[in-house]
C-alpha cells in the first residue's frame, strides 16, 4: 500500500515522524493526500486518523485505506472525546488558523503531545528582502503575496516559543531544520536557529 | 478501466425460505412473522474462507438485483440498479468479492410482505401483515448470511434506507461485520422527510381502489401509487438538477395549453415516473417500508445503541460515511451527526461529502469519485 522507504516523504514530515512512538495513536490535522499518516501506519504501525478540508484529497486518503474525516479542523476536533491520541499533529497549517490559542487548548485537549511545524518568518533571507526591497517576503516556503496568501499568521520560532508558553504549553522537543524547494531533502540547524531555519517542528505538551 | 467497467455479470433470483421453526421471526412490535421466505442474488465467488462476502442493502423501493442481467433479458433491457458500481473490476470488485443483495421483508420483490400469502387465511395480507421495522429487515438479512454459511461480513454497504441498515448491523451484529458503509443515509427522519412519507401514504390510501389495504383480487390503488412516486422523486432529485434537466422548458409545445394538461417537461417526468414505478411496485409495501424508515431512530432507542456498540467493539468495525451537497433529503448535517456520534463512541470512522447536484439519487448515478472511495475502502479492510 506504501513505501516504508524514509525518504519517500517530505524532508519536514520525516522530522515528525521521528518523533513519534510506535504503537501510538496519531491525529494528522489538514492531513492532506495522507503521506505521513501512510509512512506512519507502515513504519510506525500507529493507529491513524486524519482530518482534511479539501474533499479530492480526504478522498484520495480514505482510498489508501485511511481514516480521514473530510472537514473543517477547528470543529472536527472539538468532537473527539478527551485524550482520544497520544499525538496531534498540525504540520504546516498553525499560519492559516484563525484563533490558534483556542485551536491549541482543543489539541491539548484529545492529545497528550500536539507537534507543530510552520514556516519560520524571521529566516534572514525573509529579513533581507524587506529590508532591501520594501516589499512583502515572497519565497519557497511563503510563495503567497499579500492579496492571496493564506497564510495570516505571520510567525517566527521565537514569537511560537514565547506563545506556546503563555497559553500553557511546556516544549518538549524543539527542531529547527532548512529544506530545499521541493521539501525533499534539508537538514537540522543547531544554532542561531530564528534566523537560519526556515521551518520550525515542536512536540508540546499542557503544562502539569 | 472502461474495458472493466463495462463488463457485466448474468445472475439469477434465488429464495431462501427456512425450515420450520427458523421461518418465524419474531418481530419488534411482538407480532410474529411466519413462512418467511427472502429472495436475494448472490455476484462473485465466495473464498474457500468466507471471508470475501460483503452484504448490499437495498434502499426502499430497490430490489435484489443489485447488478449484471437475468438470463433471459436477451436484450440486456435490465441492468442491476447499482449496475455502475458493482461487478467485476467495478468498485465493488466481483471478481474479488462475494456480492450478497437480498429484499427488505415487507417489499414486494421476492421477499415476504404484505402482497405475499397470509398462510392463516390463504389470501394476500395487504394490511393484516405485521408491522416490519429496519431491525426486523436486518434480523432477516442475518438469518440469510447465517444460512450462507458466513461468520463475518467484509463489509455492509447501502444507500438510503439501505444505509439504515448498514447502521442496523453495526448495532446489532458488530461482531459480524469488518467494515460499514451507510451512503446518503441519517441516523434518524427529520419532519421533513417523515412529512413527504406521510404525504405518500395519504395519496394511496385516499385513493378509492386502495380498499384498505384490500386490493390484490381487483383494481389497484395505481393513481395513488404514482402520486406517491412523483412527490418520492421530487425528493430524490434537487433544485440544481431541476433547473440543469428541465428548467421551465415546455414538453412537445410551444405555448401553454392554458389548461391542466401536461405544459411542463418537469410535469411529464414526474408522470413518467409515476406510471413506471405502479407496474413494478406494491402500494402496501410503500406503506410499510415508509413506515419503517420513520420509525427508524438510531439515537433515542433502549437497545442496539451506539453506546452499546462502544463496549462491544471500539473500533473493531471500520466506518465510512459518504453524503452528497445537494441531497437534501438526507442532507449533509445529518451525515455529520452520525460522524459526530461514531467518533464519541470511539469508532474508526471516515468521511467524505462529495459535490454533486444530482441530490439525493447521487448515489444511484456513475460517478469515478465515487467508485474510487469505496474500491479503495474495501480493500484497505484488513481480514
Amino acid at each position: 500500500m506504501v513505501s516504508p522507504d524514509k525518504s519517500s516523504i517530505r524532508f519536514d514530515l520525516r522530522i515528525i515522524a521521528e518523533s513519534i512512538e510506535p504503537g501510538s495513536r496519531v491525529l494528522d490535522l489538514g492531513c492532506g493526500n495522507g503521506d505521513l499518516l501512510a509512512w506512519l501506519q507502515a513504519n510506525k504501525k500507529i493507529v491513524g486518523s486524519g482530518i482534511e478540508q479539501d474533499e479530492q484529497k480526504a478522498a484520495t486518503c480514505i482510498a489508501k485505506g485511511l481514516s480521514v474525516i473530510q472537514g473543517d479542523l477547528n470543529e472536527e476536533v472539538d468532537e473527539y472525546p478527551d485524550h482520544s491520541f497520544d499525538y496531534v499533529i498540525l504540520s504546516q497549517t498553525l499560519q492559516q488558523v484563525f484563533e490558534p490559542a483556542r485551536l491549541l487548548k482543543s489539541l491539548a485537549r484529545v492529545g497528550k503531545r500536539v507537534i507543530v511545524s510552520f514556516p519560520n518568518f524571521s529566516h534572514f533571507t525573509i529579513r533581507m528582502t524587506l529590508l532591501f526591497t520594501g516589499l512583502a517576503p515572497k519565497n519557497d516556503q511563503l510563495p503567497y503575496s499579500w492579496y492571496d496568501s493564506p497564510n495570516i499568521r505571520v510567525i517566527t520560532l521565537k514569537d511560537f516559543k514565547k506563545f506556546a508558553r503563555n497559553v500553557g504549553y511546556s516544549i518538549v522537543k524543539e527542531t529547527a531544520i532548512n529544506t530545499n524547494a521541493d521539501n525533499s531533502s534539508g537538514s537540522v540547524v543547531n544554532f542561531m536557529t530564528n534566523l537560519r531555519a526556515n521551518y520550525g517542528v515542536f512536540v508540546i505538551e499542557k503544562k502539569r | 478501466m472502461t474495458d472493466q467497467q463495462s463488463k457485466s455479470v448474468i445472475t439469477k433470483k434465488e429464495y431462501y425460505t427456512p425450515e420450520t421453526p427458523d421461518n418465524q421471526l419474531v418481530l419488534e412490535s411482538g407480532d410474529v412473522l411466519q413462512n418467511l421466505t427472502i429472495a436475494y442474488e448472490t455476484y462473485g465467488t465466495l473464498s474457500e474462507k468466507k471471508d470475501n462476502a460483503i452484504l448490499i442493502t437495498h434502499a426502499f423501493s430497490g430490489d435484489s438485483h443489485v447488478a449484471g442481467f437475468y438470463e433471459d433479458d436477451h436484450a440486456r433491457e435490465k441492468p442491476g440498479w447499482w449496475e455502475f458500481m458493482v461487478g467485476p473490476g467495478k468498485g465493488i470488485d466481483t471478481d474479488k468479492y462475494f456480492v450478497i443483495c437480498s429484499n427488505i421483508l415487507g417489499s414486494c420483490c421476492g421477499s415476504t410482505g404484505p402482497s405475499s400469502v397470509n398462510p392463516a387465511t390463504g389470501e394476500p395480507y395487504g394490511l393484516s401483515f405485521p408491522m416490519v421495522t429496519i431491525g426486523d429487515m436486518v434480523k432477516g438479512q442475518k438469518k440469510l448470511v447465517d444460512h450462507l454459511g458466513i461468520k463475518q461480513l467484509h463489509a455492509v454497504i447501502g444507500g438510503s434506507v439501505g444505509g439504515m441498515q448498514v447502521l442496523e448491523w453495526t448495532v446489532r451484529y458488530p461482531e459480524m461485520i469488518r467494515a460499514a458503509i451507510p451512503i446518503a443515509t441519517t441516523m434518524r427522519h427529520s419532519a421533513l422527510a417523515i412529512a413527504f412519507n406521510e404525504v405518500a401514504r395519504q395519496s394511496i390510501m385516499a385513493d378509492p381502489n386502495w380498499n384498505k389495504g384490500n386490493y390484490y383480487n381487483g383494481k389497484k390503488p395505481d393513481l395513488g401509487l404514482a402520486i406517491a412516486r412523483m412527490i418520492g422523486h421530487v425528493t430524490y432529485l434537487s433544485d440544481e438538477a431541476m433547473r440543469r434537466k428541465f428548467g421551465r422548458k415546455l414538453q412537445g409545445k410551444e405555448k401553454f395549453s392554458f389548461g391542466f394538461d401536461v405544459d411542463f417537461q418537469v410535469e411529464s417526468y414526474l408522470h413518467y415516473q409515476g406510471s413506471k414505478f405502479v407496474q413494478r411496485f406494491d402500494a402496501n409495501s410503500l406503506l410499510y417500508i415508509t413506515k419503517a424508515a420513520d420509525y427508524f431512530d438510531l439515537v433515542d432507542r433502549e437497545q442496539f445503541t451506539l453506546q452499546d456498540l462502544e463496549e462491544k467493539s471500539r473500533g473493531l468495525i471500520k466506518f465510512l460515511v459518504i453524503s452528497f451537497s445537494s441531497d437534501w433529503l438526507y442532507p449533509t448535517y445529518q451525515a455529520k451527526e452520525l460522524v459526530k456520534a461514531l467518533k464519541r463512541t470511539g469508532q474508526n470512522v471516515s468521511f467524505c461529502e462529495f459535490v454533486a447536484d444530482c441530490g439525493h439519487d447521487a448515489f444511484l448515478i456513475r460517478d469515478d469519485r465515487f467508485s474510487n472511495i469505496l474500491r479503495g475502502f474495501i480493500d484497505g479492510i484488513s481480514r
